[in-house]
């Protein structure tokens, strides 16, 4: 498509947008022609870059500064200037454990907890959402009738808030809720889903599953589409089984957007927080409580607004999701090497 | 066969076993997806009672009451099993301990007991609409509601323009710092505001930025994701396009604002739906910032039925239908973009 | 760029027009409800505002998470209201305005309010005046008395011991197949309701949480014992997390629930939502070795120290404590009186079923039965971290994560640990 587009003057379909967007950057010709004049060509970069880096750096970067400086400080004032400075003591009350795969064992076990579980959901959501993405996208890309209702249907859980969402699952699920009465009705036994750590967990990822799927769903649909028949025609000549097919053809085809959905499914994952808070309270007992959870109640919930404590376990967080991200990226781009 | 599988029936007409559980699997995501939204907008118009009943109904229904001559309010309708094993409908006089006086509405005269084990209440639909029609009286919903869309369009604006900016920067030039420039985006890619909650708050009151809409608007206007979103994208944009415009001498701003956002189009698309469903449920961070009523959002006041020690059920489901219904539209509005948008053209 | 100007100004108007043109003052009060009490309140403040032209009160009505856990943020950045309607006296106080000096009659105050004056004023304060009690609340049961005649089970009597009402409760869910013999809220606050009668005093001679006593182990061990036998459900107290407050109203309404530990503020809802569906009455507390006393609790409005116009806002205050006024909040939001004259005279609840007038009255005199070990502990500074540490530690050992004695262990180390932040200058 952009192939066959004239150089200059794409206009954007709805016109009124378009008519007013033109208008608008239109204003910026002269004085961004000035710029570029006084700055060069390339070191236009930053200009562009600049507005994001602005705000970037007071609402991120700034805030970031604050957090190092909070979680060195302790008491429960607000100002930094009114807390006393504790040094090292948050990060080694945090890291205190016997051992660190038994959060039990740890002075701040609940924060261990927290990260055990945040890993443990992650894993199973990824599975669980590139798996049934894939699947859904799949099933789409296939010439059926109402695909466009369809595509519609998968998507539109994720326009819900999180809350939300947590809620209507929640009535569904609970003791007295709509799947027990389904279950009963067909002569089941009531299951407590929310009294079992397993179940719990289970439903924690479903529910963020049938939230967020929809759009990844879209992102591999795209993909799929964008690959070409005369491919899986000459497999066919050629007599390929499906699952090579599938292997060989699809999904390497496939990998720059199964990039892209992994790396946005693992940063929304291990962020979680409301959703699952909302649907499980984080119990049975601690089973999942998430990292995010236990920073936020820190900070807040907790009786005593331990701010310096909280800060301090959002650092390690912070280092640990750096590190995984990086991870995530070199693999990815070896597996593409 | 084996294309069959991963594009579309070869054979139109003739249905194989593909289609078969192709049209299963879709039939259950319907049933899934829509299920319990559809439930959710059921159970609004419900009275406080009937949403705690178990089993629960799937309809909003209520008891049936009829009104009987000699009694000043209207009695519930029963059904009753004799103790002869005939069935009928009664009125419930009053019910003393675990016995029930109930009268038949045509003879008023004669009282009738009954254990109470032995009735069941008729039941009839009826919406209560009150749960609607009640807290609109009650809270400021208009003022609330455009609070929330002020929020929304204007967030959406500036994520949009500065947004794309960046990714322009970071996908068609090649500089010195690119690399730094990327590791940030990516890094920050991951924070969570709910963990900055308390320095952002510190950045705000120092900006005197409190009480103000752009305290809701501006933390999170740079978003990595976008960023990240929207340079994958201009990845796949072909570059003799932008070098033929720079031979016709195109400034850098008019690449950018003429050729290479249009073509960003889609992804701007997913951002704005993105951006647009953020701002418009997000709670927490206008809680901490929001304290006076004229600047609440729709989802503060909404929340504001949640007490210490009660929840007012009826009222929060029926509000919080009321907040999907815009999202719904813009659902409609925008889902060309974002069922052809970006299918159509691929996210290479 | 223009648009981002024009909505700029668009924004700008909006939250001007926000702000009255002529010279009033306007007072903040952030509040938040449970029930009918936003409106009552709403009610009062417009005839105040009729007999006080110069004084507007906005009502800022926000999620209860809001009290708890932004408005502490938010006052210690001075950004806070003039008035909030809050139940962390404790935690809270250090921002509370002293109203004596503005006050013509302070000593009404006193009278009235003095054993809760006490909860609101910061340690080692004897004099300020800093609020008054919206409601008081007092823990204690609500039983289904149709569900115990429908089995068959004699209700204990005034003076029944915990384990009383725990076998009667079962025997009734055993006949009825109610799944929750017995249901507490998950709140510390409740577990205090059984501890106190079971002989804890929570706060050491030198004012300092020194929570594992003996009768704190006796409460925990009833409790513990009541889930193993089935008595209680894991559903409540092992579901959730941390502090997070997991109520048994629901399951009350739906008779599932034969004995319900819980408190006077669900009166109104059960009198509008159990409507005639069964019978059902509050009992006194149930006796333990200590004595048979509940936990007091409540909201109150406070006056807050940053405010710009202390005279105001005290005369908002006097207003509101003043007698038919308050009588009236009272009356028409169906709360338990925190003013010692109302409670003596009694409320002529609006509006009330005799049923839920009988209930009020079993937890007006419930009031009178509180032991001083009961108003100590929730009074003190303290108690709230006590309460969370505790539902937190204990909900973890019911779901089966950690022994009563682990526990015990964490609940210590939890409280000092907090005590010592917060005593951190």
């Amino acid at each position: 498509m952009a192939d066959a587009s004239p150089p200059t003057r794409m206009m954007p379909r709805d016109a009124l947008a378009a008519r007013l967007w033109q208008a608008a950057s239109g204003l910026l010709d002269r004085p961004m022609a000035l710029v570029q004049r006084l700055v060069g060509g390339n070191r236009m970069a930053w200009i562009f870059l600049a507005p994001n880096i602005f705000f970037f750096g007071l609402f991120v970067f700034l805030p970031i500064g604050i957090n190092i400086a909070l979680s060195v400080t302790g008491g429960t004032n607000l100002f930094l200037g009114d807390r006393p400075h504790v040094g090292a003591a948050h990060y080694e009350a945090l890291l205190d454990c016997r051992s660190y795969l038994e959060p039990g064992s740890c002075r701040e076990d609940h924060f261990w907890k927290g990260v055990a579980n945040t890993l443990k959901f992650t894993l199973f959501q990824m599975v669980a959402m590139v798996g049934t993405a894939l699947v859904t996208a799949l099933v789409l890309n296939r010439k059926i009738r109402g695909r466009g209702f369809f595509r519609a249907v998968y998507f539109f859980p994720v326009l819900l808030s999180p809350v939300v969402v947590a809620l209507i699952w929640k009535w569904i699920l609970q003791r007295d809720g709509l799947l027990n009465a389904a279950i009963t009705t067909a002569g089941g036994q009531k299951i407590l889903f929310f009294v079992d750590p397993g179940w719990a967990m289970f439903w924690a990822v479903f529910v963020s599953v049938w939230a967020h799927m929809g759009f990844y769903t879209l992102i591999l649909l795209a993909g799929l589409q964008a690959i070409p028949a005369d491919l899986y025609e000459a497999a066919e000549m050629d007599g390929t089984p499906p699952m090579r097919v599938l292997t060989r053809i699809t999904l390497p085809l496939l990998w720059p957007n199964l990039l892209v959905v992994l790396v946005l499914v693992l940063i929304r994952a291990v962020q979680t927080f409301d959703e699952v808070f909302v649907l499980t309270g984080g119990g049975p007992g601690t089973a999942t409580v998430m990292i995010v959870q236990y920073i936020y109640e820190t900070a807040f919930a907790n009786q005593v607004q331990n701010f310096g404590r909280a800060a301090a376990a959002s650092m390690l967080l912070g280092g640990l999701l750096f590190a995984l991200t990086m991870l995530q990226l070199w693999f990815a781009r070896r597996k593409a090497a | 066969m084996t294309v069959s599988l991963f594009r579309q029936t070869r054979h139109p007409g003739r249905i194989g076993w593909t289609d078969i559980l192709s049209y299963a699997y879709l039939a259950l995501g319907v049933v899934l997806m829509f299920g319990p939204v559809l439930w959710l907008v059921l159970s609004s118009l419900k009275t406080p009672a009937a949403l705690l009943e178990f089993p629960p109904s799937l309809l909003p229904l209520t008891q049936k009451t009829v009104t009987v001559p000699g009694h000043a309010q209207p009695l519930e309708l029963y059904r009753v099993r004799m103790p002869d094993g005939t069935v009928r409908e009664l009125a419930q006089v009053r019910r003393i301990g675990i016995q029930a006086q109930m009268l038949d509405p045509a003879d008023p005269a004669t009282i009738i007991r009954v254990p109470i084990e032995a009735r069941e209440p008729i039941r009839e639909m009826a919406f209560a609409w009150s749960n609607y029609t009640e807290p609109l009286q009650q809270f400021a919903f208009g003022r609330y509601f455009s609070n929330s869309l002020i929020v929304t369009i204007v967030a959406t604006i500036i994520t949009l323009i500065i947004n794309s900016m960046a990714a322009y920067a970071l996908a068609i030039y090649e500089f010195r710092g690119k690399a730094l420039m990327l590791l940030l985006v990516i890094g920050t890619l991951m924070i969570p505001i709910t963990i900055v909650l308390v320095p952002v708050f510190l950045v705000i009151t120092q900006m005197g930025l409190n009480n103000s809409l752009w305290a809701v608007i501006l933390p999170g206007a740079a978003t990595p994701t976008g960023v990240f979103l929207l340079r994958q994208y201009m990845l796949t944009l072909p570059r003799d396009l932008i070098e033929a415009a720079r031979m016709d001498k195109a400034s850098e701003w008019q690449i950018y604002a003429r050729i290479v956002l249009p073509l960003t189009l889609p992804a701007l698309a997913v951002l704005a739906i993105f951006s647009i469903m953020w701002r418009w449920n997000e709670f927490l961070w206008p809680l901490a910032v929001l304290t006076k009523s004229e600047v609440y959002t729709l989802q503060i006041g909404l929340n504001a039925f949640q007490g210490e020690l009660q929840t007012q059920w009826h009222y929060l489901l029926a509000m919080t239908v009321m907040t999907l219904a815009p999202v719904a539209l813009v659902f409609v509005f925008l889902q060309r973009f974002i069922t052809t948008g970006i299918a159509n053209t691929g996210m290479k | 760029m223009n648009r981002r100007h024009w909505l700029a100004g668009a924004l700008m108007a909006a939250t001007l027009a926000a702000t009255p043109a002529f010279a009033q003052t306007t007072l903040r009060m952030t509040w938040y409800s449970d029930g009918n009490e936003g409106e009552v309140m709403r009610d009062l403040l417009n005839r105040f505002e009729a007999g006080n032209p110069g004084i507007k009160v906005v009502l800022d009505t926000v999620p209860f998470k809001a009290i708890n856990e932004n408005l502490p943020v938010q006052l210690a950045a001075g950004q806070g209201p003039d008035m909030a309607r809050i139940v962390d006296f404790g935690g809270l106080a250090k921002f509370a305005l002293d109203l004596r000096p503005h006050l013509a009659n302070a000593a009404y105050w006193e009278q009235n309010f003095g054993p809760f004056l006490e909860w609101m004023r910061e340690p080692g304060n004897t004099t300020a005046i800093p609020g008054f009690m919206t409601q008081l609340t007092v823990t204690g049961p609500l039983v289904n008395k149709t569900l115990f005649e429908q089995a068959g089970v004699a209700l204990p009597g005034p003076k029944a011991t915990w384990e009383d009402w725990a076998k009667a409760a079962k025997a009734v869910a055993d006949k009825t197949k109610a799944p929750y013999p017995v249901a507490f809220d998950r709140s510390g606050h409740r577990f205090y309701g059984l501890a106190v009668s079971q002989g804890s005093r929570m706060i050491a001679a030198d004012g300092i949480p020194a929570p594992i006593d003996d009768g704190f182990k006796r409460a925990a061990q009833l409790i513990s014992d009541w889930h193993k036998a089935g008595v209680m459900s894991k559903e409540l107290w092992g579901s959730v997390s941390g502090t997070a407050y997991r109520g048994a109203n629901e399951e009350f309404k739906n008779a599932q629930v034969p004995f319900y530990l819980s408190g006077s503020w669900q009166i109104s809802q059960f009198d509008k939502t159990v409507g005639n569906a069964f019978d059902w009455i509050a009992a006194p507390t149930p006796c333990g070795p200590a004595n048979c006393s509940g936990m007091p609790g409540g909201a109150g409005l406070i006056a807050i120290k940053a405010t710009k116009h202390p005279a105001e806002v005290a005369k908002v205050m006097d207003y509101l404590a003043s007698e038919p006024v308050l009588a009236e909040f009272y009356a028409r939001t169906l709360f338990v009186p925190g003013h010692i004259g109302i409670a003596k005279k009694g409320v002529a609840y609006q509006g009330a079923s005799p049923q839920a007038a009988a209930a009020l009255k079993v937890f007006g005199d419930s009031v009178a039965a509180l032991d001083p070990a009961a108003y100590r502990i929730q009074g003190n500074a303290y108690s709230r971290i006590v309460f969370n540490a505790a539902i937190s530690r204990l909900g973890q050992s019911i779901a089966g994560e950690i022994s009563l004695d682990e526990a015990y262990k964490r609940i210590e180390s939890d409280v000092a640990q907090q005590v010592a932040e917060r005593n951190k200058k």
